[in-house]
């Protein structure tokens, strides 16, 4: 009975311990690979790095969102929020952003200023894409700008990059993995519809994610930086949506 | 061993006496988990849609567009839909885990054919007639999988690898509404199903879907 026992007990702790030290090189691995979002805790963080990490497996860098026919833009394009109300950002707005200047910093060879004249000589895309808000109600329009990959190879990403990270002028700061920023439809937009990017959408520049939910095509953009690690930017999970509770990850 | 006297005692009272197998060990473990998981995307569900109580039809919809009905709900617009976003795809991931082993030991250890499918009943007294068996299998192989499907259809991440997902049902706005109709056929079947447990003696129920044992079906 006793050796039965023991037996047992050797088996289970055996499984056990590979168990574990399997879940740990699983782990790893998941985060080599980029499969780990930066909210991974809590007790929601299991169904959101199974979202991220799914999605990532399936949805390649060179997928592109659904584009629409120019008929299919919406008449209506809500919005949510206000602009910000910092003085800097008033007064940008009331000179018609003259002196309006975007910052590209962190791990990139060459960090840059760039003034709204600057982007709009670089190549441009422009794309009729859907946006949903994670409210449940969305929108279709045309989004012109500079794709993001274009300024960054500019810049000249670094080989430890990992995430970019979005300061707009109020407090809606977010990031993207390499997978995203570097996508052909991510884009830094001037343009909606045809016309300057209108304020409450987000003027002068705003990020366009279209593979995302509407919140993380950041708004008001004023910064730009290409980082390694999110662990040290506001609570570390990645971006100000998780702080107020929205997950970090908006692909589902 | 000595069978102590009460027992046979009330074993002559036949319907006091738990132990008719009723429910297998795996149909037992995956309907709680399903049971927990479900009442989570429920409860999340409902914290979502609050957050726009409108549905549309196609792509595309929102304030200031016409709408295909407006919920008698009022707009929770104080951020409840982040957590319940966050407990929707958790409860999510585990009812569609949950479903997965349940389908496939389901399938292995014959439990749709012995117990849901109407013409292979060789019992003399089935658990279940034949519009209760539609119904289960109808739940299992059509609504869960078209929840699956609507909710899926909404993810702009996965459009973009499969736009046939939302393409096949008019538009992500369409895939919405019928989330929602798919979601309240889903309610309506656990309100029946509960009715019925009620009706059939809820505490037995209750007891032979956690032993696996119930009473002798006289």
């Amino acid at each position: 009975m006793n050796e039965f026992l023991s037996r047992r007990k050797l088996i289970t702790t055996g499984l056990a311990a590979a168990g574990a030290s399997g879940l740990a090189i699983a782990a790893r691995l998941a985060d080599r690979y980029g499969l780990i979002p930066p909210d991974h805790g809590g007790i929601y963080g299991a169904g959101e790095t199974l979202t991220y990490a799914s999605q990532r497996l399936l949805v390649s860098r060179q997928t592109l969102a659904r584009e629409f026919h120019p008929s299919e833009i919406s008449k209506v394009a809500p919005v949510n929020g206000e602009p910000p109300e910092q003085e800097v950002y008033e007064r940008l707005l009331a000179g018609g952003f003259a002196d309006w200047r975007l910052t590209l910093d962190g791990l990139v060879a060459r960090p840059a200023v760039f003034s709204l004249e600057d982007l709009k000589r670089y190549p441009s895309r422009t794309q009729i894409t859907h946006q949903a808000c994670e409210e449940g109600w969305s929108f279709i329009a045309e989004w012109t700008g500079v794709p993001l990959s274009y300024i960054l190879n500019l810049a000249g990403v670094g080989p430890r990059a990992r995430y970019v990270v979005f300061v707009p002028f109020d407090e809606m700061w977010d990031s993207l993995d390499m997978n995203d920023a570097l996508h052909p439809q991510t884009l830094l937009a001037y343009a909606m519809n045809g016309q300057e990017l209108p304020t409450p959408h987000g003027a002068p520049l705003r990020l366009r994610v279209a593979r995302q939910l509407g919140y993380k095509s950041v708004k008001y953009l004023s910064r730009i930086t290409v980082t390694e690690t999110l662990k040290n930017i506001g609570k570390g999970l990645g971006s100000a949506s998780p702080e107020i509770g929205y997950s970090w990850y908006a692909g589902i | 061993m000595a069978q102590p006297a009460y027992l046979s005692r009330f074993a002559t009272r036949g319907a006091d006496v738990f132990d008719a197998p009723r429910h297998a060990f795996v149909v037992r473990i995956t309907h709680w988990i399903n049971t927990l998981s479900f009442f989570g995307l429920l409860v999340s569900g409902i914290a979502i849609l609050l957050a726009h109580p409108r549905l549309y039809w196609g792509e595309t919809g929102g304030v200031g567009t016409p709408s295909l009905v407006d919920l008698p709900l009022p707009f929770v617009l104080a951020g409840q839909s982040g957590w319940g976003r966050y407990l929707h795809f958790l409860s999510a991931w585990i009812c569609v885990c949950n479903g997965f082993v349940y389908l496939v030991s389901g399938i292995l250890m014959r439990h749709f054919r012995r117990n849901l499918l109407p013409s292979a009943s060789q019992e003399p007294f089935p658990a279940y007639n034949v519009l209760q068996r539609f119904t289960y299998l109808g739940t299992i192989f059509g609504l869960f999988p078209f929840v699956i499907w609507t909710g899926l259809a909404m993810s702009p991440g996965l459009s973009s690898v499969f736009p046939t997902l939302v393409t096949a049902l008019g538009g992500q706005q369409s895939a919405r509404t019928l989330h929602f109709v798919a979601a309240s056929f889903l309610v309506l079947f656990l309100i029946a199903h509960i009715a019925m447990v009620c009706a059939a003696g809820f505490l037995a129920g209750v007891r032979a879907m956690i032993t696996g044992y119930g009473a002798e079906r006289i």
